[in-house]
């Protein structure tokens, strides 16, 4: 070691290079950051030892404490399950019209319900149950197949025009394109324009109330004001599911239209589906 | 040797003119011609050269190869001013969605500037950075001039393709997904053949260095560049779907992948970011404070420490997801182990100026190298914390890690490389000192407020919605939804991006600061010292 020296300012010895005129000193490893490093090593033996952590050739070694993620997320489940049993023996025995009566009850069925809502029916309804084009509004008043929380039931059950249910609410809109002219088409389009909309050509439109007389009235009524037996719209209350511009209701009757609902019936618990028709019935618009 | 580069870069250009045409997308598409342009600009150039009388040159081997740094200063600093600002410009698009303009839309959306922003900040920023200071303080430290001639050069101008590469197939669409390590496998290839070139360069100055000892600034720097190569490799194994196109798939799939992916993520953390920078730190720090390093002997107990314990942290990254548990717990053990040999590097740092402090109050330039070590340790504490996986499960995917990467970033990264700025571009244009001292005074207030800002707001943001997303009502139910949070947060982001602001003027008034330094400066020329106090040949 060639050239070690005393540094003047601290008095501590180098280690006798430079580089490039720096200096090294001889100093120890200051002591608190010694006795820091052996305490987390300590502590990392220990924990080691008490959680899940060595590799072995199948599986790892499982820990003193017998801690697991899984573990850990199943107790949670449980503990919740167990405080809120009460209350879903309670809501599996209360008609669900009656539910509102009991407002703990009812404020645990409506929570169970947007949360399952949250996750199975945002997709489509969206997070705020405002519907898409296509996916019915949740939130009004206008109801396809029945607003009341019982009929909302069926519908989360058994879903709509699916395949996989037998009670699914079914009904089929014929597509009038192989039925009647486009002229007809156009009148007809003209008069459910009429329903709700004052800018319309009166004359088309009186053509084509007898068409709908002749074609329509069976599903949707006399006054155009739906069925919700057959799932047929109102088509006078500006509410529309896929549009009521004169383009998109022409190729509603020219094409027809075929939403299909999955029967929720089959994937979810009783609970969760009285509880998600209690949470849908609840946003504002049930009857 | 001129007819071997005419005929190579010939096919280049004609296979880059092919591959332009047959290419399946955009991005591979504007790379290849590119590319082609690049090839046939120094075909010419060659052609023009060849069996031309060398020109009289000044460079020997008595006198350091600096030209490569002083490029590599100027890049340091262009690329900076390239990044904060992108990184600015996101946080407002966070803060404010409608500027994510309908009219840039797909090439300006935040989903592809955001990983223009990290790759430029530390690849392009903290990487020129490294690059230039590391070659800066190898030769200074090995009393010897770079190896390999002409190569440091195909370094640096390779490394800047690296990054055009790079950052235009983000805004185009390529990407492999794969956080830090985005560009697409032909940019991949291009970045190993110059990083081998950077070892190759670096060793070999090292090997025929003058002094007997290898200084501890190299030890980082040589661990820095290896392992960053390693990492590389390993994490980018994907086979391209065509040759002819940008798209390639992982070798790794699932939580293979993902432990992979943090693996590198975490290490590129911890040696990019962590140890090449503590190599700038043991050479830049005493030699501004002009004491001695505090401890040789903390500097080999922190270092191999350190380099051991990081590589296996990266799990720490992956705490309640598909990642067996029991790696998790390796990686926290290891995080947390880690604590006292990240702060050696501090500890070192901050001693050293011991019998100097007094130039806290006289030289801007050395305050920040402190504040840099301050934050250093304050991340270093931080990283470890939240790695804890009761910690974690607040803190994981809230702005809260936003927060901790940017204290480390701006605070630790940022803050030690203006220091160096300051420190070389005097030195490299033969000036006594930065043009303006005020400025720099100035530049550490700006970034210091900034820093301030940033990590506040999002420590606030991150922990308030890390506690929403956890909060569920006595039934057990879910408070709130995810919108809620994000509109919680909306105060907090203004003010982040007001401290990006600030940070971004700070690198600003550097850029006119070294402006004005270089302005008529005449480059310099230094000498190899031939005779140092102990020189030994090297064994």
């Amino acid at each position: 070691m060639a050239d070690r020296k005393i540094d003047e300012e601290t008095g501590v010895e180098t280690t006798g290079h430079s580089w490039d005129g720096i200096e090294e000193l001889n100093n120890p490893l200051p002591r608190w950051w010694l006795w820091c490093l052996y305490a987390t090593i300590v502590w990392g033996i220990g924990y080691v030892i008490a959680f899940p952590a060595w590799p072995m050739i199948s599986g790892a070694t499982e820990g003193m404490l017998g801690w697991s993620t899984r573990g850990n997320v199943a107790q949670e489940i449980v503990a919740h399950e167990a405080k809120n049993e009460t209350l879903v023996t309670a809501m599996l025995d209360t008609e669900l019209a009656e539910l509102p009566a009991n407002a703990d009850l009812h404020r645990y069925a409506v929570a169970r319900g947007a949360s399952v809502f949250r996750a199975q029916c945002s997709q489509c309804h969206g997070s705020g149950a405002a519907g898409a084009k296509g996916y019915p509004n949740l939130l009004d008043n206008d109801w396809l197949w029945g607003g009341t929380v019982d009929e909302i039931a069926h519908t989360v059950a058994h879903g709509i025009r699916n395949e996989t249910d037998d009670d699914a609410r079914w009904s089929e809109m014929p597509a009038f394109g192989e039925i009647l002219e486009d002229e007809e088409i156009a009148a007809t389009v003209e008069y459910v324009v009429s329903l709700s909309n004052p800018d319309h050509d009166a004359a088309l439109a009186t053509a084509g109330a007898e068409l709908f007389a002749d074609n329509c009235v069976a599903c949707h009524g006399e006054n155009a004001l739906g069925n919700p037996d057959l799932g047929a719209p109102n088509l006078a209350d500006v509410i529309w599911l896929y549009g009521g511009d004169r383009d998109t209701l022409t190729e509603t009757i020219y094409y027809s239209r075929y939403g299909v609902m999955p029967a929720w019936g089959q994937r979810l618990t009783d609970a969760d589906v009285r509880a998600v028709s209690s949470y849908v019935h609840a946003l504002g618009g049930g009857q | 040797m001129d007819y071997v580069k005419i005929i190579l870069l010939g096919a280049i250009t004609v296979i880059a003119a092919l591959a332009s045409g047959w290419a399946h997308d955009l991005a591979y598409q504007v790379h290849a011609l590119l590319i082609m342009v690049v090839a046939f600009a120094m075909f010419i150039y060659v052609l023009r050269n060849t069996d031309e009388p060398a020109k009289p040159t000044m460079e020997h081997d008595g006198i350091y190869f600096d030209g490569v740094i002083r490029a590599g200063v100027i890049a340091t600093a262009f690329w900076g001013i390239a990044g904060f600002l992108v990184g600015t410009f996101i946080a407002f698009q966070l803060a404010f969605p409608a500027l994510n303009f309908e009219w840039g839309q797909p090439f300006t959306n935040f989903g592809r500037l955001r990983p223009l922003h990290t790759s430029a900040v530390i690849f392009a920023f903290g990487g020129n950075a490294l690059i230039a200071t590391s070659l800066y303080v190898v030769q200074r430290t090995s009393a010897a001039r770079l190896w390999g001639g002409n190569t440091a050069w195909f370094v640096f101008w390779g490394y800047q393709l690296f990054i055009v590469l790079a950052a235009t197939g983000y805004l185009l669409g390529a990407t492999q997904s794969k956080e830090y390590a985005e560009p697409e496998w032909y940019v991949d290839i291009w970045l190993t053949i110059v990083w081998l070139a950077y070892l190759a360069v670096f060793l070999g100055t090292i090997y025929k260095r003058r002094e007997k000892h290898i200084y501890v600034a190299n030890w980082f720097f040589l661990a820095f560049i290896i392992t960053v190569a390693m990492l590389h490799l390993v994490n980018n194994l994907s086979i391209p779907v065509s040759i002819w196109g940008s798209k390639s798939v992982q070798v790794f799939s699932g939580v293979q992948d993902a432990m992979t992916q943090w693996w590198y993520g975490h290490n590129a953390v911890g040696f990019f970011l962590t140890a090449g920078f503590l190599g700038m730190m043991y050479y830049f720090v005493p030699k501004q404070a002009g004491r001695p390093v505090y401890s040789y002997k903390l500097s080999i107990i922190h270092f191999w420490a350190l380099i051991f314990l990081y590589i296996w942290a990266g799990p720490h990254h992956l705490h309640y997801t598909a990642l067996p548990d029991w790696a998790a717990t390796l990686g926290m053990v290891f995080s947390i182990v880690l604590w006292m040999p990240s702060w050696g590097g501090m500890i070192n740092g901050l001693m050293t100026l011991q019998g100097a402090w007094d130039k806290l109050r006289t030289d801007p330039i050395m305050r920040m190298f402190v504040l840099s070590l301050g934050f250093y340790g304050m991340s270093t504490f931080e990283g470890p914390m939240m790695s804890i996986r009761a910690v974690n499960s607040l803190s994981h995917y809230t702005d809260w890690t936003i927060g901790h990467v940017h204290s480390g970033a701006l605070g630790w990264n940022g803050m030690i490389t203006f220091a160096c700025i300051y420190f070389l571009t005097p030195r490299l244009w033969g000036r006594k000192q930065m043009y303006s001292m005020a400025a720099i005074n100035w530049h550490f207030w700006l970034a210091t407020l900034g820093i301030v800002l940033y990590a506040a707001s999002m420590w606030v943001t991150g922990i308030m919605e890390g506690l929403m997303w956890r909060e569920v009502d006595d039934q057990g139910f879910l408070v709130n939804s995810f919108a809620d949070t994000v509109s919680a947060k909306f105060p907090m982001y203004v003010v982040r991006g007001l401290g990006g602001v600030l940070f971004l003027s700070g690198a600003l008034v550097m850029v006119w600061n070294m402006f004005m330094t270089i302005r008529g400066a005449k480059p310099v020329t230094a000498s190899v010292p031939q005779a140092t106090a102990n020189a030994t040949p090297a064994e």
